[in-house]
């Protein structure tokens, strides 16, 4: 869901921008030098799959991914989505300039939400747990999405409620296909490179530290 | 977010063209080889005069100066020569989404009735608010496209790192910019193996399973080539600092264009404020 520029009032733009900026700050703290390219890299494979749209009965969506981007990126999942959502802004004109921390926040905080709820057990020992929490991940990320674009919205104006509503009963069916998706993700993830998701950990729970 | 255009065969997992286009120096693309005058001007001027632009756009409200907002935008992306038939069709999608919000605000915000629809009374106060976000939208994208839109990445990266981006976020812009093309030729041979195997994309399980695992192999992939790529800048010395070869200086062009520009937003705060 991306928020257009002029839809949201002064004090959310600036309130959203403000905490997205920490987040970034955060995020920009557990990526030293060894870990840029991975992250950048990461950042570069959710900009692809982004773009990957999936039919969904008799239209199809595009992928968002934001609880596997979590998962994968811990915190640095802030400056990866920044990073994107500034390219689609500039050169597509999806997202607006002003309205970029809101964007940001409403996508990466509940990825990184979402990584701290569900990573322990997608990293834990079942494949099964692994499986429901990564799927868990998915569909959690996308519904808290959608409530904080409602959100923003309505602290803007009683008369955005409505469309805040339609928002996220159109999200229910992009809940799900995110859900399922992200469990086959982090299955496949889990059998092929665990190593993936616990660097993952890493940029989750530690400081980078600056010599 | 939510729907994309309709896929071009049915069943099919299409992905969004014009993403080359973020590749950046690519020879031959017409957007980046000719951008009229707004190419003369420095890449620094260009961000924060978009910028500037746009947060004084989205805090009007008068229509007069909301409409000489998108006149300048439109005056814009004739001076950097945007393709019209490409952008027409850019900023149509994106109106689309603007479209379903906008429609519903007469209809929900309370005020003096205009018309009614199926008993549904509009509200001439939430027509109004419809108006601005559309203008607003529409001109700060057009603004957007025309200043920002046609430098090369790389050349951003430079901007933004010269006006004080911290260096992580400099270092990342160009990362990701450099391996999207990379990668998306790697889920092209993805999904050539795919249809190998004869997968068609549908609303099931079976689809949504294979999908995740292409999701996730790609991420392995790209796991896997950072490590390598990472190798390979250590081998070239690469210590975590960027190092900026070109100083960027303000010109002439520069000169002419700030001269315009002030007056032009000074004019926007006047049709404001009278």
């Amino acid at each position: 869901m991306h928020i257009v520029d002029g839809a949201l009032s002064v004090p959310v733009l600036a309130g959203g921008a403000a905490l997205a900026a920490a987040g970034v700050a955060v995020g920009l703290r557990r990526m030293d030098a060894d870990r840029l390219p991975q992250v950048g890299v990461v950042s570069a494979a959710f900009f692809v799959a982004s773009l990957v749209h999936v039919p969904v009965g008799p239209s199809n969506m595009h992928l968002i991914l934001g609880g596997l981007a979590g998962v994968v990126l811990g915190w640095t999942a802030f400056p990866a989505l920044f990073v994107a959502l500034l390219l689609q802004a500039v050169f597509f004109g999806f997202g607006g300039v002003t309205v970029l921390g809101v964007n940001l926040l409403v996508i990466a905080g509940p990825a990184v939400l979402c990584a701290g709820l569900f990573g322990p057990g997608i990293r834990g020992r079942a494949l099964n747990t692994a499986m429901v929490m990564g799927g868990l991940a998915g569909a959690g990320s996308i519904a808290m999405t959608a409530l904080a674009v409602g959100l923003a919205l309505a602290l803007s104006g009683d008369a955005f409620i409505p469309a805040a509503k339609l928002a996220f009963i159109v999200h229910i069916p992009v809940m799900a296909v995110e859900g399922a998706l992200t469990a086959a993700a982090v299955v496949l993830l889990r059998r092929v490179k665990p190593e993936l998701l616990a660097s993952a950990a890493v940029l989750f729970d530690q400081r980078v530290t600056h010599a | 977010m939510g729907r994309g255009p309709a896929p071009r065969q049915g069943g099919s997992i299409t992905l969004t063209h014009g993403v080359d286009r973020l590749a950046g120096g690519r020879k031959g693309d017409a957007v980046h080889e000719d951008s009229g005058y707004v190419r003369a001007l420095d890449p620094r001027v260009r961000v924060v005069a978009a910028v500037l632009f746009a947060v004084l756009v989205v805090a009007l409200a008068d229509f007069g100066a909301l409409g000489a907002a998108l006149l300048l935008a439109l005056t814009a992306m004739v001076a950097a020569r945007l393709p019209l038939g490409h952008t027409v069709k850019q900023v149509l999608t994106v109106d689309t989404f603007v479209l379903v919000m906008v429609l519903m605000l007469p209809f929900t915000t309370p005020g003096e009735e205009v018309f009614r629809l199926w008993n549904l009374p509009a509200s001439r106060e939430g027509l109004t608010k419809a108006a601005e976000i559309a203008l607003k939208t529409n001109a700060v994208m057009l603004m957007m496209l025309a200043l920002v839109g046609t430098l090369e990445t790389p050349v951003l990266g430079r901007a933004l790192k010269h006006l004080r981006l911290p260096d992580g976020l400099v270092h990342l812009l160009l990362f990701t910019v450099r391996y999207i093309e990379v990668l998306q030729r790697e889920y092209g041979r993805l999904r050539l193996a795919m249809r190998a195997r004869a997968f068609r994309a549908g609303s099931n399980r079976h689809t949504w399973r294979s999908v995740g695992y292409l999701v996730g192999m790609l991420l392995v992939k790209s796991f896997e080539r950072s490590e390598r790529i990472l190798m390979a800048m250590k081998c070239r010395g690469f210590d975590g600092r960027l190092h900026l070869l070109d100083d960027m200086v303000l010109g002439k062009p520069d000169a002419v264009f700030t001269s315009l520009a002030v007056p032009a937003g000074a004019v926007l705060v006047v049709l404001e404020l009278v």
